[in-house]
């Protein structure tokens, strides 16, 4: 048998959560697809960085608040979430205001790494340039 | 009359014509996505404070919080409300005209 072929996948979120269904099927979509074992990243990009703000509570709202379950993404080897600088700023939004999201680095002692990157539009660009599959969401 | 807004203003221009249309002195209620259009520090954060001049604009709290924006984070002249503060300006109201 030959190895199996692993493929570079970026999920794209746009949405902002709650609003419309997007921003929890997408991330509904990016666990199931964990299980194939492929190359996985997540980019954030105008209102889908509203996906990443910390302090949610849907208590009043009688919804269920799926905020934490962004934290199960690094134990599914999805450890590299990318959020685009300028859709943050435009938003009056900074990294203090993210949620935390970790991963345990198994090349690294299993060190606790942040998963969340803020990158800028020109490196997001490049990024998406080189994936050979992409989900929007 | 009353004017319900619940889209985001950075996706969709439903807030904007919302205040194109509407007439001095009017209610404004903000409502899902639509409320990060509250929040200072925004690239619609001048457009926002302009109209809380002209009109008296509310946002629905629970729909903040289940955002995770906080109070504190808001343009300053816009007044929280809770679903009987909705429905107490559905009530005031003679018409109530929601932008989608």
């Amino acid at each position: 048998m030959s190895d199996p072929v692993v493929k570079k996948f970026m999920y794209i979120n746009r949405r902002a959560p709650y609003g419309t269904i997007y921003a929890v099927e997408g991330l509904e979509v990016v666990l199931i697809g964990a299980a194939f074992e492929q190359d996985v990243c997540m980019a954030f990009v105008d209102d889908g960085v509203y996906q990443l703000k910390k302090n949610q509570d849907t208590s009043e709202l009688e919804i269920k608040n799926f905020s934490p379950a962004y934290r199960a993404l690094g134990d599914y080897d999805v450890n590299r979430l990318y959020v685009e600088r300028e859709s943050l700023e435009a938003r009056g939004l900074g990294a203090e205001d993210l949620m935390e999201l970790t991963y345990e680095d198994e090349d690294d002692d299993w060190a606790e790494k942040p998963s969340v990157k803020i990158v800028d539009r020109e490196e997001l660009a490049n990024l998406i340039a080189e994936q050979d599959v992409i989900l929007n969401f | 009359m009353l004017h319900t807004v619940n889209k985001s203003p950075f996706e969709k221009n439903s807030l904007e014509t919302c205040l194109r249309l509407a007439k001095p002195g009017n209610d404004i209620l903000l409502i899902e996505d639509a409320v990060y259009a509250a929040m200072d520090g925004t690239s619609v954060a001048d457009t926002v404070s302009t109209a809380v001049e002209n009109f008296k604009i509310y946002v629905l709290g629970p729909d903040l919080a289940s955002r995770g924006i906080g109070q504190n984070e808001l343009i300053k002249g816009i007044e929280v409300v809770d679903y009987d503060g909705f429905v107490r300006l559905a009530a005031e109201n003679n018409t109530v005209q929601s932008w989608l």
